[in-house]
């Protein structure tokens, strides 16, 4: 089933994490994938879009604040608002807050350290487009690569994300304990990824697409992003 | 280029600081290292960023009008930051070609 989900992955200037999640998602995943140049204008044909990581526009100004602009956002959005999966990987998920598809947006990393190490997160809230095949209250372990990543949002859109179930995943302790010590970017609350309100459209900083394959030491990621083959029409 | 000969060429300035509340870690980083170095006054440091512009324009009014809505669109983020543009009193150059 899964060679019938077609996954295209933007391809922004300034980005390092695309060619991860497109060799990831082809062969790890088994997914039909297209890297889609930041200057086209349509997603035609594509089940899902990811947004991958890297600095996109060299992350001048604010990470994700120019290529938010990018001609290709605007197909973003078209498939965004017509409920297909979307997925913002690190810049990805900066890049789709700056775009308002996300709730809130994402500071420098409280020890203003770049971090580069692996995490774990607990997966919470209600199934979305790219965590149904992940039972809540599932530990995986993910790397991450950044030094904006503290997710932050006032304590009114706080309330709404707990309120409607769109935190998706928290950092934690290796036995799923959620903890400040294991929240080491002093995200609010702990937050390590959310969704929109439609649950289609997921971001998180830890990379999955860098875990897929046991033979370089992980495969905890597939978990994530295997469950777009139940997910290609997910509205 | 396409400004008349009726515009004035304004300096403005955009002061995008982080809001009330938003973790500010490069603040509290400049104030614990003027703290060691014997400021021990210094009581709170924010840091923001100052963006400079130059901007061709009929009035004042209108060249902060403009920088207004440059900062709403793109020089800041209202989720994490306030703004403020003001014009640089003197500045003003002159009709631009």
């Amino acid at each position: 089933m899964s060679d019938s989900v077609k996954v295209g992955v933007i391809l922004f200037p300034g980005g390092n994490g695309d060619h991860d999640a497109l060799y990831s998602l082809e062969h790890d995943l088994g997914y039909e994938v297209r890297g889609v140049d930041y200057r086209e204008t349509s997603l035609d044909g594509l089940d899902a879009v990811v947004l991958p990581g890297g600095f996109s526009y060299g992350d001048h100004l604010r990470c994700g604040a120019i290529a938010r602009f990018a001609p290709v956002m605007g197909s973003v959005r078209e498939m965004a608002e017509a409920g297909k999966p979307v997925l913002g990987i690190c810049n990805g998920f900066q890049v789709l807050c700056e775009a308002h598809l996300l709730p809130g947006a994402l500071l420098r990393n409280a020890s203003l350290r770049f971090h580069s190490f692996d995490v774990f997160v607990k997966i919470e809230g209600a199934p979305t487009a790219w965590t149904q095949d992940v039972p809540v209250g599932t530990v995986l372990r993910l790397p991450v690569a950044h030094g904006e990543g503290a997710y932050y949002i006032d304590a009114e859109g706080l309330a709404t994300l707990e309120a409607n179930g769109q935190i998706v995943a928290r950092y934690c302790e290796a036995d799923g304990t959620v903890s400040e010590a294991a929240n080491r970017n002093g995200s609010v609350a702990g937050i390590a990824a959310v969704c929109n309100a439609g649950r289609n459209v997921v971001g998180l900083m830890p990379h999955p697409e860098r875990a897929t394959n046991a033979l370089i030491g992980n495969d905890d990621g597939r978990r994530l992003l295997r469950s777009l083959v139940k997910t290609a029409s997910f509205a | 280029m396409s400004t008349t000969a009726t515009t004035t060429r304004y300096v403005i300035e955009a002061e995008v600081m982080p809001k009330q509340g938003v973790n500010d870690p490069q603040g509290d980083s400049i104030l614990s290292g003027l703290r060691s170095l014997g400021f021990a006054e210094t009581a709170r440091v924010r840091c923001g960023k100052l963006i400079r512009l130059e901007v061709d324009a009929e009035s004042e009014d209108d060249a902060l009008a403009r920088a207004t809505a440059m900062c709403e669109k793109l020089l800041a983020n209202p989720v994490i930051e306030e703004f403020e543009v003001r014009a640089v009193p003197g500045s003003q150059t002159g009709a631009s070609r």
